[in-house]
Order: C-alpha cells, then structure tokens, then sequence
C-alpha cells in the first residue's frame, strides 16, 4: 500500500480554514464543501478551474484531488489554448463560478452549500503519489510544456514554504492574494499555503490600491499579503492609507532593496521575496531588507552543468536547469543552498512574472502571413517595480501595425505584445544571419530617437 | 459646441495625455479617439496600464479608483468614460 497523506493536516473541525461571502468556514464546513462536491466530479479525468474567488478555486482544487482528477493550469488562457487541450483531453470539464467563460467546454458550478454544521466522518486521505495538477510552462518550441505535481511533493513544498514564512510571524496567517490562483506563485502562496500551512484562506483578488488597503483592514490577524513588485510598488505611491500587516510574501520578479524598505515601514511588515518557477515550486527565500542573499528551502540543491545551473531534491519532481544566472555562495549553518542572482539567461522573458523565451516570440511573429522577418527584443533595463515591455521589429510590406498585433493576441500573452511595434525595411542580420544583441539595441535606440518608424 | 461640451473635450484631451505619458505609448494624445476602445483592439490596453493608470490618477486629481464600484467595468470602457469618471470625483 502506499503512503498517504491527509487532504488537510488540521484537526480542528471547528477552526477557520476560509473566508466566503463575508463568513467564516470552518474545517468541517470546508471537508463538507469538498466532499459533495468531489461527488459530482469524474473519476481519473481532467478539469480545468477558472474559478476567480478563490474560496470556490480551492474547493474545486481539493474535490479533484479527493476524486483523483487531475487538475489542468495553462499559463494562459486563448481560444487556441482552449482548443489544444479539448484535443488532448476529450472529456475536459471546466470548474466554473457565475461570470466566467468556459470557452464552450461542459461545465460545472462550483458553489458553497448549506452549513448544517455536521462534522465529516474523517478526513480524507490522499496517495502521496497522485498526480492532482498539471502546470504548463510556454516552452521554447511553442507547444506548452505540461508539469505534473504529485501529492506528496506539492505538500512538502507548501510545508517548507509555511516553515520558511511563518517564522517571520507569530505563527499562520490569514492570506490575502493579489495574484491568479492559477499561476504557480499564487496556487501555491495564496491557495495552499493558508489552507495546508494553519492559516485562512481570503476569497478576494484585489485589484486597486484602495481595495487592497480596504481589504487588509477587515482580514483576521496576523495578516499576510501575497503579492508580486509591480502591486506593490503601485500600492506604496497610491497615497491610500494602509493598515499594519505582518507579512509580506513577493515573487515573480526581484524586488529592489528600496522598494522593500519603503514596504516594511510603510505597513510594519516583514517582505520576505520567494525564488521559484513552474517547474520547480518556491525554492528559496530572502529577506530583502537584510540580504541580497537567497536561502534555499531544505533538501533543495543546486548544481552547475551543461552553462546552467539546476536544482534538484525537496519537493522537485525531477532535475529542473533555471532559467537565471547564479552565483554560488557558501552555504549557511543549517547546510542550506545560497546564492545571488544576476538577471535572466539572455532568451528567457519574464514580464509581470509571465515567462516565456525570445525564440517562442519570434517564432510566433515570423509565422504571421506577410512577415518577412521580423525579431522581439528586451527592454534594456527595468525600473523597479515598474513593468518594461518587449518592443519588436518587423519588415512586413504588405501589412499593418493593426494586423500583426491583432495576430499576436490571438497566440501570446497580452504583457507580451511588443510595445511598440516598429517597421523597418530590413533587419540588421550578419553574415551566418544571426541579429547581434547590440544591432537590434542600436535599431531600437533610432527608433526611440526618431519615433517616425512606424508607418500607419 | 456648448461650453460645457468644450470643457469635457479639453478634459479628455488632458487625460488622453496622461495616459499617453503614463504608458509610454506611440500613439500621440491627440489620435486617442474619445469613444474607442481602450482594451483590446483599440488602444491596446491591459491589467498592468490600468493600474499604472489608476496611479497617476490618484496623484493628479486625488481620485482613488476601486473595483467594488458598480461603475468600474464602465469606467475604463473609453476615455471620455474614464475622463468623465475624474472629472466627477476628483478631489484636486
């Protein structure tokens, strides 16, 4: 028989585990939730949630796990993702909430029912070695790149995310998220993490500064905030007024020291920054205020070979090579990884913590009918906590601006549509054909000069 | 064109600047048609704009945009729904 591991390591059944529609939920209500619901749902298929309250995501998350369903997280969402997946997977469910769009795939409500108050006759236990979720990262062909999480991995990352971040507090959190549950960073900090590390679930995604603050005001304390460095900084300059946190939890792009600074003061906070990808889960942490320095979670190392560095062990289901330059540094007393990073690998795009790679990009845009050629480039430097876009070069006689953007929304992410888009009558190729890094910034810094470039 | 007409027009000239300036973008103020747009095919907008939006919003004309309000989808329809939306509740 194989190990098992409870759906939720909490014993309390009385005990908050949620926020919904402005009421508690206890574990027993939350089991409940989960168990009528995982009911409903196909043995061994595949759902996708586009749940967007996160109360109703998690409950969805949890019945497919119980069901032994695997649940779908495409890093984006198009019609030509929607297509791709029906595909593969004929019997695709979606988890829906009133508002959403299921793309015409079946659908089924995800809703929370009458709390009689009863409690579940046990807490369901689940095969350390189920698959529950599948993650897609862009790849670099162009065909997503699919990443199953077992149970028994995705509970250990959770778990030594908890240990990391509730040493900073007096214990677990009630967390509130400004980003997608269905992104890793937030499936894992905003979702998981609450519900499998002590805390409570807040179902809310806010958006603007003024609802974040209010929403913080009204959370059970201690209060975490999960959050990425452009909310943040957005936050900070609004002017609204914001009540004390004690935590905040940042990803997808590194923060500045300044930024972290003004963060802690401004909210009596601590801002602990989380290193991880897709592939790989949270792996490492840092206190930005004191340390460049990441620490790596337990068992996790990283090794050098083949001009990159991979990390391994943990919660990693296998050996996954990063798409970051980094530098080794000895490790601390507890033997734990650290190291500092410098700035992507020169093909690797992370816009607002969306990824992808130049090569996917230019792949995409040379397939448009009527582009001769045509090349993205990186924005040259970042402003902290702002969020600098791609800009892209195309020789396209035949077209306009209008129809190569509106091609480009239909296949790539909107944060990564160039901005601006300009035409030129060549682009400045060598010899053996390749775009020299510092011709295209050359091109780019004429085009900026001059503006005239794009044509209508 | 009434005086008030010509008000609102200026104002929206105004904002189609901020915007222009805020954002980075290629296109000059002054081409923002008023009732196009703003997301998608229009004026390309996403989620990251609006918040850099909302931003030097607030800081200009002391108005803290949320999206509890009934009227935010409305809002960011165009830019006269958006210079009207500031106009009406600006506090500088």
């Amino acid at each position: 028989m194989s190990l098992t591991l409870p759906l939720l390591p909490r014993a309390d059944w009385h005990a908050p585990v949620a926020r919904h529609g402005g009421k508690s939920i206890t574990l027993a209500a939350f089991i409940n939730d989960v168990n009528t619901l995982a009911a409903q749902l196909p043995e061994n298929g595949h759902v996708i949630n586009l749940c967007n309250d996160r109360y109703l995501f998690a409950l969805g998350f949890f019945a497919a796990t119980v069901r032994g369903t695997i649940t779908l997280l495409p890093n984006a969402v198009s019609a030509e993702i929607y297509a791709r997946l029906r595909a593969e997977f004929p019997q695709l469910l979606a988890l829906t909430e009133a508002g959403c769009d299921a793309g015409g795939l079946p659908e089924l409500r995800v809703s929370h029912g009458p709390d009689g108050g009863a409690i579940p006759p046990t807490m369901p236990q689940i095969p350390a070695d189920r698959i529950v979720s599948r993650l897609f990262t862009s790849g670099s062909t162009g065909a997503p790149q699919p990443h199953d999480k077992t149970w028994g991995k995705l509970v250990a990352n959770i778990l030594a995310a908890a240990e990391a971040q509730w040493s900073w507090t007096q214990g677990p959190c009630s967390v509130l998220g400004t980003v997608p549950a269905q992104h890793m960073f937030g499936f894992e900090s905003s979702v998981l993490l609450p519900l499998l590390g002590g805390g409570v679930l807040m179902p809310e995604r806010p958006f603007f500064p003024a609802d974040i603050a209010a929403l913080l005001s009204v959370m059970p304390q201690p209060r975490a905030l999960v959050t990425t460095p452009f909310h943040l900084r957005t936050l900070l300059e609004s002017g609204v007024a914001l009540p004390p946190v004690e935590l905040i939890i940042c990803a997808t792009a590194p923060l500045s020291q300044e930024l972290a600074v003004r963060a802690e003061t401004s909210m009596n906070a601590v801002l602990a920054e989380i290193y991880g990808s897709t592939e790989t889960g949270q792996i490492a942490t840092r206190r930005t205020v004191m340390t460049n320095e990441w620490a790596g979670f337990k068992d996790i190392s990283l090794t050098d070979r083949e001009g990159r560095t991979w990390a391994q062990g943990g919660h990693i289901e296998q050996a996954v090579p990063l798409g970051d330059v980094i530098e080794h540094r000895p490790a601390g007393e507890n033997g734990r990884e650290r190291f500092v990073l410098h700035g992507r690998l020169s093909d690797m795009i992370n816009i607002a913590g969306k990824r992808t790679s130049l090569a996917y990009l230019n792949g995409v845009l040379n397939s448009i009918e009527g582009v001769v050629d045509g090349a993205f480039v990186q924005p040259d430097e970042e402003t902290p906590g702002a969020v600098a876009r791609l800009s892209a070069y195309v020789v396209a006689p035949a077209l306009k601006p209008a129809d190569i953007l509106n091609a480009l929304r239909k296949r790539i992410d909107a944060v990564f549509i160039p901005r601006p888009l300009t035409f030129v009558t060549e682009l400045p190729r060598n010899e053996t054909g390749k775009l020299p890094q510092a011709a295209l910034q050359a091109l780019s810094r004429n085009a900026s000069a001059g503006k005239s470039a794009t044509h209508d | 064109m009434s005086a008030n007409q010509a008000d609102s027009s200026t104002f929206e000239q105004e904002i189609a600047q901020l915007i222009v300036e805020a954002l980075n973008l290629d296109t000059p103020a002054e081409s923002v048609a008023p009732e196009a747009p703003l997301f998608g095919e229009g004026l390309g907008l996403d989620s990251i704009d609006v918040l850099e939006i909302s931003l030097v919003v607030s800081k200009r004309y002391g108005v803290q945009l949320r999206a509890d309000n009934q009227d935010n989808t409305h809002i960011f329809t165009s830019l006269r729904t958006l210079a009207a939306h500031i106009a009406q509740h600006r506090s500088k």
